[in-house]
C-alpha cells in the first residue's frame, strides 16, 4: 500500500468541517437538543410575539386582575391590560440586551485576556488587578451604581452589564491562553519573527474560541438573570412598555388574584436561561470529550 | 504450573465490540522476564492491564482467561479482583511522578499497600517489611526519607519507590509498563539492574511492557512481540533478535540504530491499523514486503519454527532462511569548509542559576554535530539559546558571519530563514486548528512573500521533500500520526530554505520504525542539499547512526567532543565512558552473521 493510500485512509471524514466539529458532537448531547428547542422556542415568542398579539399591549381593555377567560386566556394584570399581549411583546427587550450584552462583553473580556496572557509581566499583572477592582463590586450593584447617577438608559445599561461580565471572562481566557502561547507552535511561529498582532490572531485566538463559546452561553445565561432583575427593580425598561422583568415587579400586589402576569414572563425568563445554560453546558462537555481522545491536549 | 497463564485472551472496545486486542496468549515461569514488545497501537498496555483484570474506559474484557498460580483473575466480583491486585499480582506504571500521590508522604503510600492487604499484623513488622523492600531496591530507609514527599525525590527515585511497591507483599507475578521510558540511560541502566536482582531473588514472574527492543533484549529471558493486537511472534531473546521468523520483527529489528557501528536504519512503509480497520486475513500483509495474494485470505496461527519459538506467518520459512539486513555504512568525512555557524563561549543561566558554561561550537554545511547528555545536562538550553528562544544568555552565536541578538525577535530576517529548529514533540509544534497546508505555507508567504497558488506549489514541494503526499495539505494535525506530523514540522523548516536545522529530541516520541525514517530523511537532505544539522539526543545508538561529530554534555559542561567513531569507540571522559557503557543495546547483534559491510 502506497503511503497516499495509507494516509487516505486514516483521514475520517472529518476533514475540512472542522471548525464545527465541537458544536456537532455537543448536539449528540440529549441536553443541547432539549436547549436549543427550548432557546427557539423563547426567541420565536420573543421575535414573532408582537406580530400575532391579540390586542395592544398598553392598552387598558378589561377589569383589573381579572382571571383567564376566553377573550384574555392569560387574563388581565393590575391595570387591565391583557397579559398574553404584554409577554408576547414584552420578550423583545430582554432578548437583544442580553444578547447584546454578552457579545460585548466576552469580546471586551476576551481581548483583555489574551492581551494579559501573551504579553505577560507588567502588563499582565496591571490588566488583571485592573479587573479585579471591577469584580469586588457585586455585579447588580455595580449596575445600579452607574445607572443611578446617569440615569435608565438601555444602551447604557447593556453597556454596564458587558463590563460587569469583562473580569470573569478574561480571568478564564487568560487561564487557556497562556497554556497556549507556551506551546511549542506558537514559539515556532515567533521563530520566524510573525508580528505579535498575527500571532495572536492566527496562532493563539482558533485554540480559544470553543472555551470561548461556553464561556458566551453562561455569559448569555447570567445576562438574562442580570437584566430581568434590572427591570424588576424598576431601572429597565419604563412602563407603560411591557417587559417580563417589569410585569413582574408591576404584579407583586395581585400575585394572590390573578397569579398569571408573574407566573408567564417568570417562566418565559426561566426557560430562556435554562435554554442557553444546557447548550453551554454541552458545548463545554464535548470540548472535555475532544481532550480525552486527545485532539486537543 | 507457571505462575501466569493467559489463554486466548481478547479485548474489545465498547460498544462497537472491535477487538484491541485477538486471542493472545502466554505463559511465563517463576522467577522469569517476559518481555512484551509492540510499536504504538499494537495493545501491549492493553494486554498489561488485562493481566490484572483491568479495562480501559470504553473497552471490556471480552474473552480468556489469566491465571495466577493455576487461580482466575477474570470474572471475579470487584472485592476478589481488588485482593488479588498488589498480593498476587501488582503493576509498575509508566510514569511514576503521576502515580504517586503528591499530598501523601512515601511511607504513608507504602503502608497503605500493607494495611489495604492486612498482611502485617502489628506496625513494627510492616515497618521492617518496608524496610526491607526499600533496601532491596536500593533507596535509602531511615525515618526521614520515608516522611518525604513524592516531588523530593528524582525520577529514577520515584520510579523505585514504585517498584518497591510492587514487591512489597512478594507477589508472585509483577507487570511492568514502560518503568523506564521517562528516564535517562544510566538510571535506566540502574533501574533495571534491580528489577532483574530483584526477579531473580524472589522468583517473581515478570512481564515487561516495552517498545525499545534494545531495553528488552538486556532483561527478559523470552520475548513476545505483539503488532495489532496479536501476538506474531514469540521465542527466546537470543533467537528473536538474532533470527527473527515474522517479517515484522526483522523490520523492526532492521530499524533500530547500534552504538556499535553506523546502520542504515530502514523504516517501514505505513502505519498500524486501529482497531475496526485491521485488515481480514495476516494483519501485517498490507505492509509486509514478502506478502503474497494468499496472504489476505486467512489469518496464520502460530507455527513452531524452532523448540520454544513460534510465528504467526505463511511464508515463515523463507523469511527465516535468510540472513538479517543490517548494513554497516562507512563513515564519510565532510570537507573542511568554512563554518556556516560558529558559537563562542556560550551561557545561559536559569534565573541565578548557570545550565550551560561557555559552550563553543562550530558548523560546516552538510554536517551533523550531535549534541549529547542526560536529562538537566542544558542541552535542550544549548539549543533554544542559539535559536534566540532562550534569552538570558552571554557569548556569541555567528550564523554565516553574522553576530546574532540573544533574542530572536531583534535578529534579522536572513538568520530567522536560514537558522530553522524542530521541536522535540511532534503534537505540540503544529496548531491544531490550522491545515497542514497554512501549517507549511506560513513561513513561505512570511519571507517569500508569495501568495495563493505560487504558495500552495511551495507546499507541495516541501511535502514532497518529506515524502508526504500533497492531499495532506487539507488535512487537520490530529487526522495525522506521529511520524507524519514531524515530517511536516520538518517541511515547515525546509519550506524556509534553511542552511542549518537545529533537531531537538525529535524522535524521541516515536517508534522506532518511524525514528528511521526521520533519520534517513534528514541524512538525505544533508548529503544532496548540503544542510548543516544539530542533531540533540540522549541516544549514543542514534548518534553512532546520524552524527559526524559528537559533543558530550554534562552539567552544562562540555566534557568532550570529537568525530563520532573516535568518541564512542575510544571516549576519554569517564562521563562518557558511563553513558556508552548505560546505552542498552540488542543482545548480540554484533554476532550477527548478516552484519556485513554494505553502502
Amino acid at each position: 500500500m502506497s503511503t497516499a493510500e495509507v494516509i487516505a485512509e486514516t483521514r475520517g471524514p472529518v476533514a475540512g468541517r472542522r471548525r464545527l466539529r465541537t458544536l456537532r458532537r455537543s448536539l449528540r448531547y440529549g441536553r443541547v437538543r432539549v436547549g436549543v428547542v427550548l432557546l427557539g422556542l423563547v426567541v420565536l415568542v420573543a421575535l414573532i410575539g408582537p406580530l400575532v398579539a391579540p390586542h395592544d399591549p398598553d392598552a387598558v381593555i378589561g377589569l383589573p386582575a381579572s382571571a383567564p377567560s376566553g377573550q384574555f386566556p392569560l387574563g388581565t394584570d393590575y391595570l387591565g391590560h391583557d397579559v398574553l399581549s404584554r409577554v408576547l411583546w414584552g420578550g423583545r427587550s430582554v432578548l437583544w440586551m442580553a444578547f447584546s450584552a454578552a457579545t460585548l462583553g466576552v469580546a471586551l473580556g476576551a481581548a483583555v485576556g489574551l492581551l494579559a496572557a501573551y504579553a505577560g509581566s507588567i502588563a499582565d499583572d496591571l490588566l488583571m488587578r485592573g479587573m479585579d477592582v471591577i469584580l469586588a463590586f457585586p455585579q447588580i450593584v455595580f449596575v445600579l451604581l452607574f445607572v443611578s447617577l446617569l440615569g435608565p438608559k438601555l444602551g447604557l445599561i447593556v453597556v454596564l452589564v458587558a463590563v460587569a461580565w469583562v473580569p470573569q471572562v478574561a480571568r478564564v481566557v487568560r487561564g487557556i491562553t497562556s497554556d497556549v502561547v507556551q506551546r511549542e507552535y506558537v514559539e515556532s511561529a515567533e521563530l520566524i519573527g510573525l508580528s505579535r498582532w498575527r500571532i495572536l490572531t492566527r496562532e493563539v485566538l482558533p485554540n480559544v474560541t470553543t472555551p470561548l463559546m461556553v464561556e458566551y452561553g453562561l455569559r448569555l445565561t447570567w445576562s438574562i438573570a442580570l437584566i430581568a432583575a434590572i427591570s424588576f427593580l424598576g431601572f429597565g425598561i419604563q412602563p407603560p412598555n411591557a417587559d417580563w422583568g417589569l410585569m413582574i415587579n408591576e404584579n407583586r400586589n395581585i400575585l394572590t388574584l390573578q397569579p398569571w402576569p408573574i407566573l408567564a414572563p417568570a417562566v418565559c425568563i426561566g426557560v430562556f436561561a435554562i435554554a442557553t445554560n444546557l447548550i453551554a453546558e454541552g458545548i463545554g462537555r464535548a470540548i472535555a470529550g475532544v481532550d480525552r481522545e486527545g485532539a486537543v491536549r | 504450573m507457571s505462575a501466569l497463564d493467559v489463554s486466548n485472551l481478547r479485548v474489545a472496545l465498547n460498544p462497537a465490540g472491535h477487538e484491541i486486542v485477538s486471542d493472545v496468549t502466554f505463559s511465563v515461569e517463576h522467577g522469569e522476564v517476559v518481555g512484551l514488545v509492540g510499536e504504538s497501537g499494537s495493545g501491549k498496555t492493553t494486554v498489561a492491564l488485562a493481566l490484572l483484570g483491568h479495562a480501559k474506559r470504553g473497552t471490556r474484557i471480552a474473552g480468556g482467561s489469566v491465571r495466577i498460580d493455576g487461580a482466575e483473575m477474570l470474572g471475579k466480583t470487584a472485592a476478589e479482583v481488588r485482593a488479588a491486585r498488589g498480593s498476587r499480582i501488582s503493576y509498575v506504571p509508566q510514569d511514576p511522578a503521576a502515580a504517586l500521590n503528591p499530598a501523601l508522604t512515601l511511607g504513608t503510600q507504602l503502608r497503605e499497600v500493607i494495611d489495604a492487604h492486612r498482611q502485617a499484623a502489628t506496625s513494627r513488622e510492616a515497618l521492617d517489611r518496608i524496610r526491607e523492600t526499600l533496601r532491596e531496591v536500593k533507596l535509602p530507609t531511615d525515618a526521614p526519607f520515608l516522611g518525604r514527599y513524592p516531588h523530593q525525590l528524582s525520577g529514577g527515585q520515584q520510579q523505585r519507590v514504585c517498584i518497591a511497591m510492587a514487591f512489597l507483599l512478594r507477589p508472585p507475578v509483577i507487570v511492568l509498563d514502560e518503568p523506564t521510558t521517562g528516564l535517562d540511560v544510566t538510571t535506566q541502566a540502574h533501574v533495571l539492574e534491580t528489577v532483574r536482582e530483584l526477579c531473580g531473588e524472589h522468583d517473581v514472574a515478570a512481564v515487561y511492557v516495552s517498545h525499545d527492543l534494545a531495553v528488552v533484549s538486556s532483561l527478559a529471558q523470552h520475548v513476545l512481540v505483539m503488532y495489532a493486537g496479536r501476538i506474531i511472534e514469540t521465542g527466546p531473546v537470543d533467537r528473536l533478535f538474532t533470527r527473527p521468523g515474522h517479517p515484522y520483527t526483522r523490520r523492526l529489528v532492521e530499524a533500530i540504530p547500534d552504538i556499535a557501528a553506523r546502520l542504515a536504519l530502514e523504516a517501514i512503509p505505513g502505519h498500524v491499523p486501529p482497531p475496526g480497520r485491521r485488515p481480514a486475513g495476516c494483519v501485517f500483509a498490507p505492509r509486509c514486503a514478502v506478502a503474497l495474494p494468499s496472504c489476505s485470505d486467512a489469518e496464520p496461527s502460530l507455527v513452531e519454527l524452532e523448540p520454544n519459538h513460534s510465528v504467526a506467518c505463511f511464508r515463515v520459512a523463507e523469511v527465516a532462511s535468510v540472513d538479517l539486513k543490517l548494513s554497516v555504512l562507512a563513515d564519510t568525512a565532510v570537507a573542511e569548509t568554512e563554518p556556516v555557524l560558529v558559537v563562542r563561549g556560550l551561557s545561559a543561566f536559569h534565573g541565578e542559576r548557570q545550565v550551560v558554561h561557555e559552550a563553543s561550537l562550530e558548523l560546516s554545511p552538510g554536517e551533523c554535530l550531535a549534541i549529547v547528555g542526560e536529562s538537566g545536562s542544558g542541552k535542550t538550553t544549548l539549543s533554544r539559546a542559539i535559536m534566540g528562544l532562550h534569552v538570558p544568555r552571554s557569548g556569541d552565536v555567528v550564523y554565516a558571519g553574522d553576530v546574532l541578538s540573544a533574542g530572536v525577535r531583534k535578529r534579522s530576517a536572513r538568520s530567522r530563514r536560514g537558522l530553522q529548529y524542530i521541536f522535540q514533540s511532534p503534537y505540540n509544534a503544529l496548531n491544531p486548528r490550522r491545515t497542514i497546508g497554512e501549517i507549511v505555507g506560513l513561513p513561505i508567504e512570511h519571507f517569500f512573500g508569495l501568495r495563493g497558488r505560487a504558495t500552495d506549489e511551495r507546499v507541495h514541494d516541501a511535502l514532497e521533500r518529506v515524502s508526504l503526499p500533497p492531499a495532506i495539505a487539507a488535512a487537520y494535525p490530529d487526522e495525522l500520526s506521529g511520524g507524519e506530523r514531524q515530517r511536516v514540522a520538518v517541511a515547515r523548516a525546509l519550506a524556509c530554505e534553511p542552511s542549518v536545522l537545529i533537531c531537538d529530541e525529535i524522535t524521541s516520541a516515536l517508534d522506532v520504525s518511524v525514528q528511521a525514517a526521520i533519520i534517513k530523511l534528514l541524512d538525505d537532505l544533508r548529503q544532496h542539499d548540503g544542510l548543516a544539522i544539530v542533531f540533540v539526543t540522549h541516544n549514543l545508538a542514534l548518534v553512532r547512526t546520524i552524527a559526524d561529530r559528537v559533543m558530550v554534555l554534562s552539567a552544562g559542561r562540555v566534557v568532550e567532543s570529537g568525530l563520532t567513531p573516535s568518541v564512542i569507540g575510544d571516549p576519554k571522559h569517564p562521563y562518557t565512558r558511563d553513558l556508552i557503557a548505560d546505552t542498552p543495546t540488542l543482545a548480540g547483534l554484533t554476532t550477527v552473521p548478516g552484519a556485513r559491510a554494505e553502502t
